[in-house]
């Protein structure tokens, strides 16, 4: 409570709640995390989140028991986009914890080496990103039993050149600056420099760049889903639940629009707060 | 000077799509374990599988694969597709134009819509149009394209009923004559008005669904630079010496502010091959990208490569035209006074 | 002397709205310049002489910007004259030559378009070619000798001090009755800098261009004009003649600037040069200088009298009032 306090009262949240926009960011963020958190507890039909069928209540229009309509086999639709939610946030934070990493260590080296080292590995990066990430996503995941583990590791392979690039482009720059060279001097060793010099520098772009990514995570994880190449049914999946919808249009048009709302307060969420974070650090990502 | 700087700049261009080539091949070849199983499914024989083996020639070691396969790729032979039974660069040439034409009408929204609002915005900062401004391309940059696909397919076509749910062209109205393969620029030529109509009908929703995205994103850089162009001293100087108002915006401020938009600008044309693949799901567009999804879902190992080395393609051609549009614009690299 | 003067600011304020609140970085600027008249604006930097410059050009007007007060241009208010003609008097009647010039000049375009662009802001030309024509005499006033060159060349093909003499002769080619200079070349090298002064001085004089220059270096001031207004913290604490103000300093400040200048021993004045130009949001009541001055007394905090202290010279301070000469008593 006291780490709360100091931390509303700081210079940092006061510089950061200027702009009203990353604040509203926020408090979407806090709220729909909470909500898929707290999924089993708050959803009105928890069990719903996988494979029920009450055909009794199929395809209905929102109504007073389900707010937001069922689904063609009589699920209740909050429900599974709560549920939905849960999916897509465990997924994007995995992805980013395995992609930054393996991002991020090449990049140091290729910004800090220089040389062989930057030829090579910026040379792989460009590979990767000349292919539109879905594109190379898709391509695997059809190629893959198309799991949550699955999409997680395609997604993760395709996001690791984003941070190498990043890293690459902050390293050369910081690369010729007095403290480093101070430590080169007095003899630190690379690992050392790296590690205690360079990458400090970098946290404020990592953070940055990571909450924005948050946001495309979770919008590409949805196109894989919408194809039918992401987590299978029953778990519900937001791409996966407008694709249902859509294929029965103009009929069921409560599922995709409550979907695709949903889709949009989590990437705007993570977008404003994002977006704050660029103007409180100053960054460039 | 320029020369020289476009010849590195293709140079990396063709090491880069090598590489593309190498990756693409290798994750055919790697992922699925043995393809040859994938491609006949669970109920295929073990003779039928070695056959298969035989003619896709998948026991040479994989360096020997890869050879093959450009030797094949450089004769203009992808291999033959599982999903369709026919040549995959005939379904490639089938296909692409559509997806081309998307892309290109994409790319024009964005453009003519992108780049003057961004420009408005950035010249008027704080203003009513630049929150205005700045609203819409955040609703368009946070929103995937596939949803809003689904959002106008609902209201226009069939709350509103005033545009065409799906395809290219309505029933029982022919394409016109093949000369690019682009529709609309095929029947205006050949003067078929009302294929034309029908076409444009027909573009208006995947056109703007893939492009709301990077309508934003352009929106946005554009603001960035221009407003930033704003904060220089020269645009202080045109305005001391009484230039006028909409030829600082239009030329001194916009266009030092393109040079770093548009590599954006081109990387955003390059992703829509990418957004492609579900906006032409939505639309029943007749597309590479769609073809793309079904030969994903088929596991269709020529067809799948074949697909992703194009884009690769027109990503890296995309980037490289990028760059010589910037060395145009930008005297600095024209000339070499710095190296980028 | 009877005719009315090429400018007259009179009681000019200027506000910035900022988060922090309200600055008044201008407060009361006084300023009169004469038909070919060379006057100099010294201050520490963020004293608001360059904003000044900018106010009177009519480049200020932001969103977050207030101003009130009269800027005359032969009689005329500006203000009143609607933005419309006073754009229309920049790049013919004044012009403004930068501190930095590399910056000022837009890096995507030749020297020609903008200069071009310029000449056409006056009458003479009346094709592009004749624009080239006239461009190219102008460069050679400015001693450039391949004036062509320069015209197909972009700003960073050039060295600096070619840059700054192409803006000098982008200031002067129309001919203006008054030109603004904001501490020119003090970004370039010192020779380059001494060579811009002398050229700047002989052109406008060339010209009959009034002239305010705005230096925080005293030297320029004393060798090339005739006035010298001295700016505290958006007020003018002192002006007068060159000769009798550089011989006869009134002003605390004005005292303190120069004895920074020959000696930076720390002898001269405790801290007071090395200390801030106070925070606008909070300036400090009655004379601004107060907080920093060494002989500051209770009388301070209400609005200093400005008093004539000498021929044309005068100077914003308690000191040389009737009240002031008594002995101050200590806060």
């Amino acid at each position: 409570m006291i780490l709360v306090t100091r931390f509303f009262g700081s210079r940092g949240w006061y510089k950061f709640s200027r702009n009203k926009l990353s604040v509203f960011g926020l408090i979407l963020v806090v709220a729909f995390v909470s909500v898929a958190i707290l999924a089993p507890f708050i959803t009105p039909f928890p069990r719903h989140a996988g494979a029920f069928v009450d055909f009794l209540n199929a395809s209905k229009p929102p109504s007073a028991r389900n707010w937001l309509g069922t689904d063609l086999v009589g699920r209740d639709v909050l429900t599974r986009v709560v549920f939905g939610y849960r999916v897509s946030l465990q997924l994007s934070v995995i992805v980013l914890s395995i992609a930054v990493p393996l991002g991020v260590i090449p990049g140091l080296i290729a910004g800090y080496f220089g040389g062989w080292w930057e030829m090579i590995i910026m040379r792989i990066v460009d590979v990767f990103l000349s292919i539109p990430s879905l594109v190379l996503a898709l391509a695997i995941m059809g190629l893959v039993k198309p799991t949550l583990t699955n999409a997680m590791i395609a997604i993760a392979c395709m996001w690791w050149p984003w941070y190498t690039r990043l890293l690459f482009n902050i390293t050369r720059s910081i690369r010729n600056e007095g403290y480093v060279t101070a430590a080169e001097v007095v003899g630190a060793s690379h690992w050392h420099i790296l590690i205690k010099e360079i990458l400090p520098n970098c946290v404020p772009s990592l953070l940055t760049k990571m909450t924005l990514d948050m946001s495309f995570v979770i919008l590409l994880a949805a196109g894989l889903g919408f194809l039918g190449l992401g987590v299978q049914p029953p778990t519900p999946e937001l791409g996966s639940m407008i694709a249902d919808g859509a294929n029965y249009l103009p009929n069921l048009s409560w599922i995709p629009i409550s979907a695709g709302v949903a889709i949009l307060i989590a990437v705007l969420g993570f977008n404003l707060v994002g977006d704050g974070l660029r103007d409180y650090f100053g960054v460039d990502v | 000077m320029l020369g020289r700087y476009l010849f590195r700049r293709a140079c990396a261009a063709v090491i880069t799509l090598f590489g593309v080539s190498v990756l693409i091949f290798l994750i055919a070849r790697i992922i699925p374990g043995d393809p040859a199983r994938i491609a006949l499914g669970d109920t295929a024989t073990l003779e039928q599988i070695a056959q298969f083996r035989k003619t896709l020639r998948l026991d040479d070691p994989l360096p020997v694969q890869y050879l093959t396969y450009m030797q094949g790729v450089i004769k203009g032979d992808l291999g033959i597709s599982i999903y369709t039974g026919g040549a995959v660069l005939e379904d490639l040439q089938r296909t692409f134009p559509a997806t081309l034409e998307l892309v290109m009408v994409s790319a024009m929204l964005m453009i003519i819509i992108g780049i003057p609002l961004g420009t408005l915005a950035g010249r008027y900062r704080d203003s009513f149009i630049d929150n205005f401004t700045r609203l819409f391309s955040l609703i368009g940059v946070v929103t995937p394209g596939f949803v809003w696909a689904v959002f106008l397919l609902l209201v226009f076509a069939y709350w509103l009923e005033i545009l065409p749910v799906t395809g290219r062209l309505s029933e029982g109205i022919p394409p016109p004559p093949h000369i690019t393969g682009l529709f609309l620029i095929d029947s205006a030529f050949a003067g078929q008005w009302a294929t034309f109509k029908d076409a444009f009908l027909h573009i208006i929703m995947p056109g703007i669904s893939l492009s709301l995205a990077s309508i934003g994103q352009t929106t946005r850089m554009t603001r960035a630079n221009v407003g930033e162009s704003y904060d220089r001293t020269y645009i202080e100087f045109a305005r001391a010496y009484g230039f006028n108002e909409f030829r600082i915006a239009a030329k001194y401020a916009l266009r030092p502010a393109m040079i770093p938009t548009l590599t954006i600008l081109g990387l955003d044309i390059a992703i829509k091959f990418g957004g492609a693949f579900l906006i032409e799901t939505v639309y029943a567009w007749p597309g590479m990208a769609r073809y793309g999804v079904r030969v994903i879902l088929h596991k269709d190992l020529n067809a799948i490569v074949g697909v992703v080395v194009i884009i690769g393609f027109f990503f890296v051609l995309i980037n490289l035209i990028v760059d010589m549009i910037v060395a145009f614009v930008d005297p600095r690299i024209r000339l070499g006074s710095r190296a980028r | 002397m009877s005719e009315l003067p090429l400018l007259e600011v009179r009681n000019l304020h200027l506000t910035f709205d900022l988060y922090e609140g309200k600055a008044h970085v201008l407060n009361g600027v006084d300023i009169t310049i004469r038909n070919g008249e060379r006057v100099g604006l010294v201050g520490e930097s963020g004293c608001g002489k360059s904003i000044m410059a900018r106010a009177i050009l009519g480049l200020a007007a932001r969103s977050n910007i207030e101003m009130s007060g009269e800027i005359r241009y032969h009689g005329a208010n500006l203000f009143g004259l609607g933005p419309q003609a006073w754009r229309g008097l920049r790049g013919r009647k004044m012009s403004m030559i930068f501190q930095d010039p590399v910056a000022a000049l837009n890096p995507v375009f030749t020297i020609e378009d903008q200069m071009i662009e310029v000449v056409r802001r006056g009458d003479k030309a009346k094709s592009r070619k004749e624009a080239i024509a006239i461009a190219i005499a102008a460069l050679r006033q400015v001693a450039i000798d391949e004036p062509e060159r320069v015209l197909a060349s972009y700003p960073f093909q050039l060295s600096g001090g070619m840059n700054q003499r192409v803006i000098i002769s982008m200031a002067l080619v129309n001919e203006p009755e008054l030109v603004f200079a904001d501490e020119p070349g003090t970004s370039l090298d010192v020779t380059v800098q001494e060579q811009t002064l002398r050229l700047m001085t002989r052109l406008t004089k060339d010209v009959g261009a009034a002239v305010l220059l705005i230096a925080h270096n005293l030297g320029v001031v004393r060798e090339f004009c005739e006035r010298v207004y001295v700016m505290y913290a958006g007020m003018i604490v002192e002006e007068g003649p060159v000769k009798e103000l550089f011989a006869n300093p009134k002003h605390p400040y004005t005292q303190a600037l120069f004895s920074a200048v020959p000696k930076l021993t720390g002898e001269g004045l405790p801290k007071s040069i090395d200390g801030m130009i106070p925070d606008y949001t909070h300036a400090p009541e009655g004379c601004r200088f107060h907080p920093r001055c060494p002989h500051v007394r209770p009388e301070c905090l209400k609005p200093p009298p400005f008093v004539t202290v000498g021929p044309d010279h005068r100077a914003r301070c308690i000191l040389y009032t009737d009240a002031g000469a008594k002995e101050p008593a200590h806060v």
